[in-house]
């Protein structure tokens, strides 16, 4: 059995209602596991760009690439190269603050971090993170010692590096 | 521009697509469309139930190669399409699927869309993954463009069902239309010319080849390739098997034809497949009833494959040379370099090979047989039928032995539910064909459980003036399933069994066709005979063993050439 991997699948999509449901279909229909898609405008206001983190062997990402560019309102697709893309995740996180020593330890961590505070209030801090997923993760194992009372991330969004781009010439 | 009604304005679409005919069932969402409908010369045909509608425009395609047109009102009417939009779908068959909608607003705000109002179904939602694309008009003046549209993405490329859902509020608004614009859609390219590189290499590993094969499949069909596909295989001296969808592509009687592979395929194509050193496959995606177990399935075999659909290049096989092209784009670049690369080949060993298996693999059948068998009434209809003669069948029994056993001798002349299975499709697809080609037999091989799903299009048959001939090969129980009890489940037999009922003489009676009975083979060359000459539907009820198998097989998990029983 090959290896799983993870691998970033960036899409122009049609920017009309339904688009979302036709893509997420062929991959609950076909058995491919999303583990993130986010969805934003792109500077061309008639296309959507989705990013889509997904994870399987070779083969399955071929097939996953191919299925999408068969899907009509899909007008490019790219799978990402690893090594040469800015990968971001946001995350929102509110933690609990019992005391003022836990206040300004966790503003700290943040700090180190290059987080921000959104939010104070006496029993908890709102704090917004951006990076890699990987970063986030050792963020919020840091604050679960405070304990984590509520997590919203965006799921992982990407670009190549350099001049490299899958915009759509008109 | 001209200020028009939504109606109008789709029905003058499908005018100028040339649609003369479409299959359906009216309902409330759809009463604006047919209010118009009967104004204009496209031809209305009224089913008895919308999955007879869908399968008819499916006959109607696979007959002509035309795209095939129904219509059904919303909610249950367009659900009961779902069978036959997913039909074809998996069989890759043009069909335009239009249905009803409830509005999309109004004075009435509680009858609208998303308000579960009466009849209301999610059509868009529920046929997204079992159409190659679909719609839903929001307003009138779009409808020129969606319809072209439509119909572009049905017959180009992979061809496949379009759904256009038309909200009833849509279909009554006057807007000014416009049927002079062109469409683009940027997310769709099909590709048809092959790249002129892996022809080469592929010219290169077929000039090689000791044993070369050619595996065609529907897409054969498709493409109208097969002159093409001829003159590669007398160009190679490479035997042709086809796949079921296959059947048609090549004439089941040249010598170089091998019969078609699979579950059931014929012993020759499997055993031979499997021997190759060279395959070139054509217009098939290595369906898992066609290719049996996949380890099995010609490992050591170097493999081309020609394919429209690049997402069906290496998804079952994987293969040495693919070439994603439209199947007679890519085998006249081929044939063009294989004329000049070849040199004129008498008979090889592998030429003598191939005719010593078919020998003594496909006995010629003994002359003269009374005995009502499957085999022996299938091979006496074909001398029967003329040449384009068009056969569809049910799926079951009934099916398996036409495709073991019924030569299909031209393209387009062999339709059946090879990807879905779904039973009740060969009668009204047999409807859609005669439409398409009134002029030339069409003959349902059905099997009793089968015919009952769908033989109240009889109705419409009569009605509509649309004679096809039903051979009903009746054994009184659903005959492939027993089969599988028989063999796989210690001849246990769980709710097979229908019972003797209906009488299919009687039943035809009742709707004003003819209906016949065959015991013995001289019977039902009789019969056949009387029903070729018939200008009403004919139905030929045959009993047969409910004991009788489909043999050769290869068992579920094993590999083709692990074939059981005789041919």
């Amino acid at each position: 059995m090959e290896n799983k991997k993870t691998r970033v699948i960036a899409a122009l999509v049609e920017n009309k209602p339904g688009v979302l449901h036709s893509v997420s279909n062929m991959f609950r229909r076909r058995g491919f596991n999303i583990e993130s898609i986010t969805v934003g405008r792109t500077e061309q206001e008639d296309l959507s760009r989705m990013t889509i983190t997904v994870n399987g062997d070779e083969k399955t990402l071929e097939q996953i690439v191919k299925q999408m560019n068969k899907l009509i309102d899909v007008v490019k697709v790219s799978q990402l190269e690893p090594e040469n893309i800015v990968t971001r995740e946001l995350a929102l996180i509110k933690v609990n603050i019992p005391d003022n020593k836990s206040r300004s330890d966790v503003i700290n961590c943040v700090d180190v971090f290059r987080g921000r505070v959104v939010d104070v209030s006496p029993e908890a801090l709102t704090i917004e993170i951006t990076g890699t997923p990987d970063k986030i993760d050792a963020f919020l194992n840091l604050m679960r010692t405070y304990g984590i009372m509520e997590l919203a991330r965006t799921g992982l969004t990407a670009l190549s590096r350099g001049v490299r781009s899958i915009r759509i010439e008109e | 521009m001209t200020k028009m009604s939504g109606a109008k304005a789709l029905i003058e679409s499908l005018e100028r697509q040339n649609v003369d005919v479409m299959f359906g069932i009216l309902g409330g969402a759809v009463l604006p469309i047919y209010d118009h409908l009967c104004k204009s010369k496209i031809r209305h045909i009224l089913c008895r139930h919308e999955q007879g509608a869908a399968h008819a425009a499916d006959g109607y395609a696979r007959a002509s190669g035309k795209a095939g047109v129904c219509m059904a009102t919303s909610g249950p009417g367009a659900t009961n399409l779902v069978t036959g939009i997913a039909n074809a779908y998996m069989d890759s068959a043009p069909v335009i699927a239009l249905t009803g909608q409830v509005p999309t607003g109004g004075a009435n705000t509680s009858y609208m869309i998303g308000r579960d109002a009466f009849q209301e179904a999610d059509i868009i939602g529920i046929t997204t993954a079992i159409t190659k694309h679909n719609f839903q008009l929001r307003t009138a003046a779009e409808i020129p463009k969606c319809v072209k549209t439509a119909f572009y993405i049905a017959t180009t490329g992979r061809p496949g069902p379009v759904l256009i859902d038309v909200p009833k509020n849509v279909q009554t608004e006057i807007a000014d239309i416009d049927f002079s614009n062109g469409i683009q859609i940027r997310g769709y390219k099909p590709t048809s010319n092959p790249h002129p590189l892996q022809i080469r290499k592929a010219t290169e590993l077929l000039a090689e080849a000791e044993r070369p094969v050619i595996l065609a499949g529907g897409g054969v069909i498709t493409s109208n390739a097969s002159p093409e596909l001829m003159q590669t295989a007398e160009l190679l001296l490479a035997p042709v098997a086809t796949t079921f969808m296959g059947k048609g592509a090549f004439p089941e009687t040249h010598p170089l034809s091998l019969g078609s592979i699979g579950m059931h395929g014929n012993p020759v194509a499997n055993k031979l497949l499997c021997e190759a050193d060279v395959m070139l496959a054509v217009g098939t995606r290595f369906s898992d009833r066609a290719t049996g177990q996949l380890d099995h399935f010609c490992a050591p075999t170097k493999k081309i494959q020609i394919d429209i659909d690049t997402a069906e290049i290496g998804k079952n096989v994987d293969v040495d040379i693919p070439i994603v092209a439209d199947a007679k784009k890519a085998l006249q670049a081929l044939n063009e370099r294989l004329a000049k690369q070849l040199k004129k080949k008498a008979g090889t060993p592998w030429t003598r090979r191939v005719k010593e298996t078919k020998a003594q693999l496909n006995p010629p059948p003994k002359a003269g047989a009374k005995e009502l068998k499957p085999k022996a009434l299938l091979q006496e209809l074909r001398k029967l039928l003329p040449e384009k003669a068009i056969v569809t069948t049910e799926v079951g029994q009934n099916q398996m032995w036409a495709a073991l056993y019924f030569n299909a001798l031209k393209p387009r002349t062999f339709i059946s539910s090879g990807g879905l299975g779904t039973m009740g499709f060969g009668f009204p697809a047999a409807i859609g064909a005669k439409v398409a080609c009134p002029d030339r037999p069409v003959v349902d091989i059905a099997g009793d459980g089968s015919f009952r799903m769908t033989e109240q299009e009889l109705g419409t048959s009569v009605t509509e003036d649309i004679p096809v001939i039903v051979i009903v090969l009746n054994n009184s129980v659903l005959g492939m399933v027993a089969q599988w009890q028989r063999m796989f489940f210690k001849g246990r037999y769980s709710a097979v069994k229908l019972g003797s009922v209906p009488d299919f003489v009687k039943l035809a009676e009742a709707y004003g066709a003819q209906g016949l009975r065959a015991r013995s083979i001289p019977e039902f060359i009789k019969a056949v005979k009387t029903a070729l000459k018939s200008d009403v539907t004919t139905v030929i009820d045959v009993p047969i063993s409910m004991e009788e198998d489909v043999v050769p097989m290869v068992p579920p998990g094993c590999g083709i050439n692990e074939q059981v029983g005789d041919y």
